[in-house]
């Protein structure tokens, strides 16, 4: 067989490839060729055809047919092979094939190698891709070389027990008694290295950091090399641009660091020589700021005195003027650390950071947008505002969410006025509405609605900015929904904030109803108009071009739409008396976390809700006490009372994620219990499955869950079935059937039921109070449980009726479910 | 410490790969492309400084060739850069006005003199004529290895 080609042939041939599949050709007829020459069991041309092999590993081909030959190398005695095998063993093995222990036995032989060179060759490879068995293995072996005198052995030495470490860290103890004179060594490559190990070790133990502060007096030594460095002459062999030993000197730096956190013995000992290296230090090139960078670190992390400090922040500062942009790069992002500890001094530097702002590198745009927010506050605020306003006009996509809610975080915290808050929410809806975080509308409705003298001027510019432009989300869902509410301030201009502009009624009508037609309004926003033209019934005289339009949609084809279409009729025709009541203004609002996600919510009408609720008509004490009740009989805190949900519509939906909850529309006859707060949920996929109302629920036979009886007594008895009859499996739709077999009816009944915190809970209205005597009829009623981590179902219910003139009530615990009914 | 350390060419092939911690295959793939792809994106005039899930990418070019060297988030970017131009120096004094071919045709030689820069992400040595001095007595070696009269003047 002809001798294999040489890896230089094989490169050039390789590279006159025109096409890929050429490629490809020319590399598996070679990988053919390396094959059978495995397979020959070729001493002479093994190192040759795995370095070819690595080549062709490179250019992204697989080579692992060549671990076994690496390894074959490496127990070769001829150097040549040793230093390819060694390299193809960095290349193609790692701790993942079981191959790389066979290795071990090599290393071992290696690192005890006459010629230092072979004896580099195991420790490198060993320190770089050891696992943690041949660390185990293998680590009295590098601690004898960490003793030895021969420092080029020393520091390969020193990042070899480094890296076994790091695999394995209850070795570390073994290398300890070997680090005593490391830092004597006169030869830079054993200092450093030793350094690092010295770092490895105060990082991960506190043991070995207060060993190292207290007993083996390490700060001093540092302090004294350190001084070397700096004062000593020009030394050729380790200088970089007029400074000796850079790497070193950082190096050092951080192990000060680590060793002077927290600890004010260390950072006195330093602080010295601290300051002499900020003051020295030449900083015309790179280099010199690199170290610089690192001293101000330290400074920052130890426990320095303030005059220090202030040297820190001050290197800093002049840092952000530097041309170079890697440098102000790096100073913006220790500032945004320091920001928090050292606040004054870098408001200092705050008209170069927002300077910065304008920088043409996306890098450093970023961090001065992120420091540029922790400067805000409120003695700044204005200034600063225009600055942020100004960047978020012109900067770039990717910038504009996190601008937006950050100015919208420091409007809140630090607004100097009502009008100039609502302003700059004006300025980012218009300039970035698209971009706003999704919770943002819901926060600035309520933020306007809490501001009650300005309504007027608020609804005036939303209006003027709707009739801009309506493709921006977040801008026409408030608008939309200010709107609805001042519609009646817009029309009568009685704006004093500015000039009040003549709207008719017809004029915002097109506007809304433009909204609705529109190919940029998205389903929500629809909803979100609709809405508005409803509540515009109650303020605008033209109501019969509003009926008009809310009947149209009744047909709509999407089904929020025409769901929402389908209740306002519903309230034009049966309950119009009632719509003034339900229509009416809004309520100031309990402020939220601005940025907090919106909660789920569970409220039992005691409490006030953290998202919007319409405000009822005046009977809503009676449930509420109610409510108070069914806590204190249910006691214990695992469970979550539920109010019943009776009245038909919620028609004012502030907040995107708040979908209507629609109860029975049809009350049968009989007092109904007086309207209880609905229950506000943000699972809309929850609510979604609930909007098609009743008629699904008589579909018994569905799911296959045996019916149980949870409770009976007394002549009540009460049933249960199930179904799903739904596409979300987590959901359990359970029927009660409420039966009288005693003679007397049991009138003002009411069905109430709680479950734990982890389920939750909706009860659909009752088909009627009147339990009919001797099995006549049963009230039937629908609970809707939300089980999403299929946890054992319990209930505990609650019964109340009129018996015979006399007042029953009951608690039970319900806990004989079938499993298929939360499974 | 740093974790990786790649050579490309202003077309996106690869021409060194140092990885300082052991992964897959395919994640070494995906890596090399989405840092060609990043850097390669980059300004001619930004600063050298980028940010990749929780590490820190500097790269810098030297003619036809990118170094990318990826490293931890407590490492000081500004130094890197030096690490990156010492590595360069060392392969100038190797090779003599280094070029990209240098680095195609010898890249064992470059991964040779990398191990004795740099080790399990660490710097080994700071000093540029001990790395060469060490390069050039190993080379020594293996040419003592094609010589048929080693034996001989051992014993003879």
């Amino acid at each position: 067989m002809p001798a294999p080609i040489r890896l230089r042939e094989l490169i050039r041939t390789i590279r006159t490839a025109r096409t890929q599949a050429e490629e490809r050709e020319m590399i598996q007829k070679e990988c053919a060729a390396i094959r059978s020459s495995f397979r020959e069991e070729d001493n002479t041309y093994r190192c040759r055809n795995v370095a070819k092999l690595l080549y062709m590993h490179m250019l992204g081909y697989p080579a692992h047919f060549g671990q076994l030959e690496c390894l074959k190398l490496i127990a070769s005695q001829k150097f040549t092979d040793k230093r390819i095998g060694y390299l193809g063993a960095m290349l193609l093995l790692d701790e993942r094939q079981d191959v790389h222990l066979l290795m071990t036995n090599c290393i071992k032989n290696d690192l005890n190698h006459s010629t230092q060179y072979v004896q580099g060759l195991a420790l490198c490879t060993l320190g770089c891709m050891g696992s943690s068995e041949m660390c185990r293995d293998l680590a009295g072996e590098v601690e004898k070389l960490l003793k030895t005198s021969n420092s080029y052995l020393r520091k390969k030495a020193a990042l070899c027990a480094v890296h076994v470490i790091r695999k394995v860290p209850e070795l570390m103890e073994m290398f300890l008694p070997a680090t005593k004179n490391l830092l004597s060594e006169k030869n830079h490559g054993v200092l450093h290295t030793s350094v690092v190990l010295l770092t490895e070790m105060c990082e991960r133990s506190p043991d070995m950091l207060a060993h190292f502060r207290k007993n083996e007096k390490l700060v001093p030594q540092l302090v004294r090399i350190l001084k070397n460095l700096i004062m000593s002459g020009y030394s050729p062999e380790h200088d970089v641009s007029g400074i000796s030993d850079p790497f070193l000197q950082v190096r050092i730096l951080r192990l000060l660091r680590i060793l002077g956190k927290s600890d004010d013995d260390s950072s006195e000992a330093m602080n010295d020589i601290l300051a002499q290296v900020a003051t020295n230090t030449e900083t015309s090139k790179n280099v010199g700021n690199a170290i610089l960078y690192e001293t101000v670190l330290t400074i920052m992390d130890i426990k320095s005195e303030s005059g220090l400090r202030v040297l820190a922040i001050n290197i800093l500062g002049r840092f952000l003027l530097n041309n170079d942009k890697n440098i102000r790069y790096v100073a913006l992002t220790s500032l945004l650390k320091t920001v928090q500890t050292d606040h004054n001094a870098v408001q200092r530097h705050r008209s170069t950071i927002v300077d910065c702002l304008k920088d043409l590198d996306v890098s450093i745009k970023r961090r001065a947008m992120e420091l540029s927010f922790a400067l805000v506050n409120g003695n700044n605020i204005r200034g600063m505002m225009k600055e942020l306003l100004y960047f978020l006009d012109s900067c770039d996509p990717e910038f504009k969410a996190d601008c937006a809610s950050g100015v919208f975080l420091a409007a809140e915290k630090y607004a100097p006025s009502k009008r100039w808050h609502i302003d700059t929410i004006m300025r980012v809806l218009t300039t970035a509405g698209s971009y706003v975080r999704d919770d943002s509308v819901p926060n600035l409705i309520q933020l306007i609605t809490n501001s009650v003298e300005m309504h007027a001027y608020t609804v005036q510019r939303l209006y003027k900015a709707l009739l801009d432009d309506i493709s921006q989300q977040p801008l026409v869902q408030v608008a939309s929904w200010c709107i609805g509410e001042y519609g009646d301030l817009l029309v009568s201009g009685q704006c004093e904030e500015e000039e009040p502009i003549q709207v008719t009624e017809d004029e915002v009508l097109d506007v809304l109803e433009g909204l609705l037609v529109s190919n940029l309004s998205t389903p929500v926003t629809r909803g979100y108009s609709l809405t508005a033209i409803m509540k515009l019934s109650t303020r605008f005289s033209s109501v019969n071009r509003i009926k008009k339009v809310v009947s149209i949609y009744g047909s709509s084809i999407d089904v929020e739409l025409q769901q929402r279409a389908v209740e306002y009729n519903a309230l034009f025709k049966k309950y119009d008396h009632m719509r003034p009541a339900l229509l009416e203004r809004m309520p100031i609002m309990e402020k939220t976390a601005t940025n907090g996600p919106t909660e789920i919510v569970q409220t039992n009408g005691e409490t006030e809700p953290s998202v919007v609720e319409p405000k009822h008509p005046p009977p809503v004490t009676q449930p509420t006490s109610q409510a108070n009740d069914l806590l204190d009989l249910l006691g214990g805190n695992d469970v979550v009372p539920v109010i019943q949900t009776t009245m038909p519509t919620k028609p004012a939906s502030a907040g995107g994620e708040l979908l209507d909850l629609l109860g029975d529309l049809s009350l049968s006859g009989g007092p109904a219990p007086a309207p209880a707060p609905s229950v506000p949920s943000s699972q809309p996929s929850f609510l979604l499955d609930g909007l098609s109302s009743q008629p699904l629920f008589n579909d018994i036979a569905a799911a296959g869950i045996p019916p149980m009886t949870a409770y009976n007594k007394n002549g009540l008895k009460i049933e249960f079935t199930f179904e799903r009859a739904n596409p979300n499996p987590n959901i359990a739709v359970i029927t009660i059937h409420a039966s009288n077999s005693t003679e007397a009816d049991m009138t003002d009944f009411v069905f109430q039921a709680a479950v734990p915190k982890t389920f939750q809970l909706q009860l659909l209205s009752p088909s009627s109070n009147i339990v009919p005597a001797i099995n006549q009829g049963t009230v039937t009623q629908v609970i809707r449980v939300l089980n999403p981590q299929k946890q054992q179902l319990r209930m505990r219910i609650k019964l109340t009726y009129t018996h015979k003139g006399s007042a029953v009530q009951d608690l039970a615990e319900v806990n004989n479910f079938p499993p298929q009914s939360w499974q | 410490m740093m974790r990786f350390l790649l050579l490309f060419s202003r077309q996106g092939k690869l021409r060194l790969q140092k990885w300082f911690t052991p992964m897959s295959d395919r994640e070494k793939k995906k890596i090399i492309r989405d840092m060609t792809t990043m850097v390669l994106a980059r300004q001619p005039r930004s600063c050298n400084f980028l940010h990749w899930k929780d590490l820190k990418i500097i790269y810098k070019r030297y003619a036809s060739l990118y170094f990318c060297l990826a490293v931890e988030n407590q490492e000081n970017e500004l130094l890197a850069l030096e690490v990156i131009h010492r590595y360069v120096e060392l392969l100038d004094k190797y090779f003599g006005n280094v070029c990209e071919l240098d680095i195609i045709f010898n890249f064992e030689k470059a991964y040779f003199i990398l191990d004795e820069f740099l080790m399990g992400g660490e710097i080994q040595e700071t000093s540029k004529q001990i790395v060469n001095r060490s390069i050039e007595a190993s080379d020594m070696l293996q040419e003592d290895d094609s010589s048929e009269w080693y034996e001989v003047e051992l014993f003879g």
